[in-house]
């Protein structure tokens, strides 16, 4: 069990207006993810994990997903459960689109 | 004065030692081992028919019975080397050297007798390539085989499960060499002469009908999202871009949720009808829906696969099946028909190194090959054309014209963490530990990179068609290599450009929603809705039924 904080800063602003998203399950395999928007620029990933000792893998999956969506203002908690950081990719994409939805 | 006929004056003396231990060509199952003793002698060649899924376990027990004084030193060449009793021959001293394709679950039992020097392995081969070595020098002085039932003059049903069993039968047979066939049942007439009476010298019914293991079902149930995805990515960012027709799927979750997407998001990009129309494919039940929608115009097997027999024998426009109405499987017509005749290969591995080299080898384990290679292959010897064929074969010589051949699609499916989060790509194959440790030439590896046309994971699509340089190939496998070590260590800024020259495409490039990739969107998600798709007509064995 391991518990951090990443904070990161994206181009711009997460496009959409939908103010709140929560997918995953914790499951085997799986995570949960909740997404809230809190304007500006900044990205605040708070983490809770199964296995410790992967803060460069998170550290390198997270800025690969600030670069490839640019989720300014949004504050993501993550209970992994021990998912996979492919899992952990997909589901990270799949919040960011659920935010851009118009709400 | 030279002697000619030695091979059949030998054959003749065996068969005359044998003639009081049967009553025709029939033999009691209690007189096999000395049967065995009679026509085999030490250092001979003898293939002990394990296929794929059928295997002559009758007759391999008895082959362990013999008495290791009399018969030893025997020469192994079959392509599936999977019951422990092939493994028994070498422990007891009856068999000395190997030649096999693929060992599945005695993948670990055969390096540990390799390490240990009971096997003296002469090669691990591809499918066709055994076989083709069973006309030139691997002939097999006996072959025990397998088949359903015979009539009592020895024509032989093998049934939906073929595979093999003529290729062994007649290198054997037209070369003076004895064949004995196991069958489940004598009857008065068989369904359909699969192998004719003149090749048969001796038939035993088994104590047991062979055993069947469903090998080729998943069970769209264990489909996970990510699979979803690159599924996705395959279908939009390969099958629509090239649009192969003919075509070979592999044996993984990834292939079978391609199988399953085809109805929806398949249907959805317009391709019915312009890709997957005809198929070198075992009988996968994931392709079920597919063929139900319209999108299947043919398919040939290698093998059959458990519980789809009503199933094919209702389709007999798309499978092939003989006058009696069951599938007939033929393993080398269908790896040559992959071979030759199919514009792409896509399947799994266990490992990629950095010039998309992969193997199933892994440090204690040598599962041999399998179909892969064969279907992995870009064929020289091809003449034919096909858009999708030339497209490949353009983008990979950068030009077109008159001289410039085509290539085959042959496409790697990976997660790049499998199971217990042992990373898909790798600095150096496991292989190559292998070879040096049991001092082999050559590592095997499953597919060599250069053949590998494309390499699909949850990161993306490497096209190592458009790689000029090894440079380049080596940052597009760590570009898609996801957070492995492999991965972590790409050039960022090599990584850009090459996605930039669309050498490496990211979901987002190929357009795809994330929030498609979800199970929702399979034609089937149980085994159940399998059952319901068949119209009732597909059986799934006990092990996959949960309801």
């Amino acid at each position: 069990m391991e518990k951090f904080t990443i904070s990161t800063r994206a181009q711009r602003p997460l496009s959409g207006t939908t103010r709140q998203a929560i997918l995953g399950v914790v499951a085997s395999g799986n995570l949960e993810l909740l997404f809230e928007r809190i304007g500006g620029d900044t990205v605040e990933i708070n983490i809770l994990t199964a296995s410790t000792g992967y803060r460069t893998v998170w550290e390198a999956v997270i800025r690969d997903f600030v670069e490839r969506t640019s989720p300014g203002g949004v504050r993501i908690t993550i209970h992994d459960n021990g998912a996979r950081p492919d899992t952990v990719m997909l589901r990270l994409m799949q919040g960011a689109k659920m935010l851009e939805m118009p709400s | 004065m030279s002697m000619w006929t030695k091979q059949a004056t030998e054959r003749a003396r065996r068969l005359n030692a044998a003639a009081p231990l049967t009553d025709g060509k029939v033999v009691a199952g209690d007189n096999v081992t000395a049967l065995l003793e009679r026509i085999i002698c030490s250092e001979d060649r003898v293939c002990l028919e394990g296929d794929n899924q059928k295997q002559a376990d009758f007759l391999a027990s008895c082959l362990t019975e013999v008495d290791p004084g009399l018969i030893h030193d025997l020469h192994i060449v079959q392509s599936g080397l999977v019951l422990s009793e092939h493994l028994d021959l070498f422990r007891l001293g009856i068999a000395r050297k190997l030649d096999f394709s693929y060992s599945g679950p005695q993948s670990a039992a055969i390096a540990r007798a390799l390490d240990q020097g009971k096997i003296e392995l002469g090669a691990i081969h591809t499918y066709i390539e055994l076989f083709a070595r069973y006309y030139i020098d691997l002939t097999p002085n006996v072959a025990l085989i397998a088949a359903v039932s015979a009539d009592r003059d020895g024509n032989l049903y093998t049934g939906p499960n073929t595979e093999d069993t003529p290729t062994i039968v007649e290198a054997t047979a037209y070369k003076s060499g004895i064949v004995v066939a196991q069958v489940n049942r004598i009857v008065d007439r068989v369904p359909r002469v699969d192998i004719p009476a003149d090749q048969i010298d001796f038939i035993v019914e088994a104590p047991r009908p062979f055993y069947v293991e469903p090998l080729f079902t998943r069970d769209p149930g264990a489909v996970t999202d990510t699979q979803v995805f690159m599924a996705m990515m395959a279908l939009k960012g390969i099958y629509a871009k090239y649009r192969p027709k003919r075509l070979n799927h592999g044996i993984g979750f990834s292939t079978a949720a391609i199988e399953l997407l085809l109805p929806t998001y398949g249907e959805e990009l317009g391709l019915r009808g312009n890709v997957a129309t005809h198929w070198a494919l075992n009988p996968h039940p994931t392709l079920i829906p597919a063929i139900e929608s319209g999108w299947v115009q043919q398919i040939h097997c290698f093998g059959s696969e458990v519980g789809m027999d009503a199933y094919m024998s209702a389709r007999p426009d798309v499978y092939f099946t003989g006058k009696d109405g069951t599938l007939r499987s033929n393993r080398l017509l269908c790896q040559n028909a992959g071979l030759y005749a199919c514009d792409m290969f896509i399947g799994s591995t266990l490992q990629i190194d950095l010039a998309g080299n992969s193997s199933t080898v892994t440090p204690d384990r040598i599962a041999g090959f399998g179909g892969a290679p064969n279907m992995g292959a870009d064929a020289h010897g091809r003449r034919h054309t096909s858009d999708a064929w030339l497209k490949a074969g353009y983008e990979a010589a950068g030009a077109e014209g008159p001289l410039v051949r085509g290539r085959k699609l042959v496409v790697q499916m990976v997660e790049t963490f499998g199971d217990g989060m042992k990373p898909a790509f790798v600095e150096e194959l496991d292989s190559i530990a292998l070879a040096r440790k049991l001092n082999m030439p050559l590592a095997p590896v499953m597919i060599f990179g250069d053949d590998v046309t494309h390499i699909v994971t949850e990161e993306g699509i490497a096209n190592l068609l458009l790689c000029r340089s090894t440079d380049d190939i080596e940052q597009a496998i760590r570009g898609v290599a996801g957070y492995t070590p492999v991965g972590m260590a790409r050039d960022h800024a090599k990584v850009a450009e090459l996605r930039a020259r669309g050498v490496i495409q990211r979901p987002e490039d190929l357009g795809i929603d994330p929030l498609k990739a979800n199970r929702n969107l399979l034609a089937a998600r149980s085994i159940r809705d399998l059952v319901t798709w068949s119209d009732g007509l597909y059986a799934p064995p006990s092990k996959f039924r949960n309801w």
